[in-house]
């Protein structure tokens, strides 16, 4: 490939015209997000990327619109990335390109974008995958908050990986691998219109190596899922419903740092919702619990990590709470989101 | 969490629940009513129920400020949040309570100005920010609420915010309990108290309760020890031969309350001759409505609002589940017409109604043993 002409961005705003697919755009492409996300893969910069490789594909997708785009503990480009990635993860896929869209509103700060950008870059090297494509795309003033970003990946699943809420058994533990709600409450916190301060950080992370160490533990390991929206209580009522067993969680296994818990408890918001960005969730066969609890702990992203419930096969299709007092209860599906645009 | 953790203690727990169970006798039934709906969500979140004896039996009462609103009014809210000039900001549960044509979040889709906020401070802070707008707080809540809505209203005053104004619905806590002790055949023999209307109004405001109804009442907090150390303070009255006014939750509420609080409602609030309270009907001098020298943020002097007081739906039978007559399982739409996500009524709107808690967290435990709706 001849080498292109180096292109400069001297633009201080995203205008209209970074959109319209001319000179402007191109320095924007080139000039900044081949800079940051740049390899051999994407710098063809042609309509699809051709990857090598053979065998069983994993294919997801994510569009992020969170608010604020910058919050503690992460941004939009670096949960775009993470987001993507555990979700090929979560299947038991080795997660190895992305593609990346953006939607930028006109007036955006340059300086802004190459930050995001920059962080996405970032959190692709350090999970290992490669951004093989991407869109720019720059909408009138209002028509969009800032920026949104959507990220596609694909990855490799190895010959023998089937991980699915049918192989789930009664008896089975349900995994946890580390602290519930911190992404969610650290997001809300960083709105300010709720008028509290709390030094809460997301937990935004890739977490396909603790799947790998998991995956690597064979049929033990049935089932994944990373709790975001929703939080814990609804990937495990979907789990629940599309296994059609139960689980019971036990309360006071439940791992949530102090600060979080204030925040839940003043703003009257139950944890068990609260999305994370850097946990997954594991069933594990109860032979290999310890194992893999072990495992996971030995990772430094699943320090924390706990055995926070089993699989039962009664009452069907529900998620139960043994909580600490001795008491149990439901623990429903998400009735209407507490603060939309979370992620 | 220090503070939070003491109160939720398993072995405190045990140990009352012990005592509870040592002062009923066993085959009798004790029915205590909880006024307060955020006693109602403590009792089905932590799983109380479960550590009572069956003796015990609860029963939960109308103290959720979603709840009792009316239809009509929520109609009133609709109509003013489609006035050309309005915002409507209102706290987040509102926005879902169904009125005589849809909730105010389906007139927010079809283009209303409705916003959430957390207090009605937020409010005022939103009519500085929107100076071509006026924004209309949507206020509801008992005594708990109204002294927020007050000083807002006396900061706008001071400050001359002319684009400001408040929908009042707040509502007092006395006519609804002496409608329930009234009601033919009551099922209530103890009532524990709400906590954070008593911080406002006082224990003291409770004493006709044993004094003219002959019924213990003990004011309590909101975590589960408090919540079982108040049931057993209601049944040592009863072992002692007592009937009085007693207080759990000394750690905040005085017999007198909060005098401050109770003297900026005065000031910009008072009673209204009547107001209909869903389920329960028109109850006279049950509510406050905004005093005439605050009468250019009053948006009922503002604006023409329809005030159509509309029926609630003939199968909802909100009103019993509200006085305490029936349970949640026992209407004929719980669970099936009427769930969380497509509510009939207001009971299954807020986090704090029978229905909604029942429905979210305590299913399983209904008598008949199956889960209903999932």
């Amino acid at each position: 490939m001849a080498p292109r002409r180096r292109r400069i961005l001297r633009d201080e705003l995203i205008t209209l015209a970074h959109g319209a697919g001319g000179k402007a755009t191109r320095d924007l492409v080139e000039a900044l997000f081949l800079e940051e996300l740049g390899n051999e893969i994407l710098s063809v910069l042609g309509d699809a990327a051709v990857v090598p490789g053979a065998g069983r594909l994993a294919l997801s997708t994510d569009a992020y619109v969170v608010h604020p785009l910058e919050f503690p503990g992460g941004d939009i480009g670096e949960l775009a990335v993470n987001g993507t990635v555990n979700d090929l993860a979560m299947v038991g896929a080795q997660p190895l390109w992305l593609t990346a869209g953006f939607v930028i509103e006109e007036g955006f700060p340059v300086a802004d974008l190459r930050r995001i950008v920059a962080s996405m870059g970032a959190a692709a090297r350090a999970a290992g995958v490669a951004v093989a494509a991407g869109d720019t795309k720059v909408v009138e003033r209002g028509k969009a908050d800032g920026l949104y970003v959507t990220t596609a990946g694909v990855g490799t699943v190895a010959a023998g990986v089937d991980l699915s809420p049918t192989r789930v058994r009664p008896g089975d533990r349900v995994l946890l691998s580390g602290t519930l709600a911190d992404h969610g409450m650290a997001v809300m916190v960083a709105r300010g219109d709720l008028q509290l301060e709390a030094e809460i950080g997301s937990d935004t992370a890739a977490v396909h190596e603790l799947a790998a160490v998991l995956v690597s533990l064979g049929a033990a390991l049935r089932f994944m899922r990373d709790p975001t929206r929703g939080g814990l209580a609804t990937a495990l009522n979907e789990l629940a419903e599309a296994a059609a067993l139960a689980v019971v969680l036990d309360e006071s296994a439940l791992p949530v740092r102090p600060a979080v818990t204030a925040a839940c408890e003043i703003l009257g918001i139950d944890p068990l919702y609260v999305a994370n960005e850097g946990k997954l969730i594991a069933i594990v066969a109860a032979a290999a619990a310890d194992e893999a609890l072990a495992a996971l702990r030995a990772h430094p992203l699943g320090r924390d990590a706990v055995i926070v419930g089993e699989v039962r096969e009664e009452p069907e299709g529900l998620v139960l709470l043994q909580t600490t007092l001795g008491g149990s209860r439901i623990v429903d599906m998400l009735v209407g989101d507490p603060l939309p645009r979370i992620c | 969490m220090k503070y939070v953790d003491e109160y939720r203690s398993a072995e405190l727990a045990r140990g009352l629940a012990a005592e509870i169970a040592s002062l009923v006798r066993p085959g009798e039934t004790v029915r205590i009513m909880e006024v307060c709906g955020g006693h109602t969500h403590a009792i089905y979140r932590h799983g109380l129920e479960d550590l009572l004896p069956p003796e015990v039996e609860l029963v939960h009462g109308p103290g959720c400020p979603v709840c009792v609103i009316p239809m009509g009014r929520v109609d009133d809210a609709i109509a003013l949040a489609e006035e050309k000039d309005v915002t409507l900001a209102t706290f987040g549960d509102m926005l879902r309570v169904p009125g005589g044509r849809g909730s105010l979040l389906e007139a927010k889709a079809r283009g209303a100005d409705v916003r959430m906020v957390y207090s009605p401070l937020d409010a005022l802070a939103l009519a500085a920010k929107l100076p071509d707008r006026r924004v209309v707080f949507f206020a509801v809540g008992f005594e708990t609420t109204a002294p927020a809505t007050a000083v807002t209203l006396l900061r706008a005053r001071a400050e001359g915010t002319p684009n400001f104004a408040v929908f009042c619905n707040h509502v007092v806590i006395e006519p609804p309990l002496r409608a329930i002790l009234e009601t033919p055949g009551l099922r209530v023999d103890a009532f524990i108290g709400p906590g954070h209307v008593s911080t406002v109004i006082g224990t003291d405001a409770y004493r006709f309760i044993p004094e003219e109804y002959g019924r213990p009442v003990a004011v309590s907090a909101f975590e589960p020890v408090d919540l079982l150390q108040a049931m057993a303070m209601l049944l040592r009255q009863r072992a002692e031969g007592r009937c009085e006014v007693e207080n759990q939750y000394t750690r905040v509420v005085r017999p007198e309350g909060n005098a401050r609080a109770l003297a900026a409602i005065d000031e910009t609030m008072e009673l209204r001759d009547d107001f209909e309270w869903r389920g329960l009907g028109t109850l006279p001098r049950s509510a406050l409505r905004i005093r005439p020298p605050f009468a250019p943020w009053d948006a009922e002097k503002l604006y023409a609002l329809p005030g159509v007081r509309i029926e609630d739906p003939k199968a909802c039978r909100c009103g019993e589940v509200l006085t305490g007559q029936i349970k949640p399982w026992e209407c004929g739409v719980f669970g099936t017409a009427c769930t969380p996500e497509r509510p009939l009524g207001t009971c299954m709107v807020s986090s704090e109604g029978a229905c909604a808690a029942f429905y979210a967290y305590g299913r399983l435990r209904r008598p008949a043993g199956e889960p209903v709706g999932a």
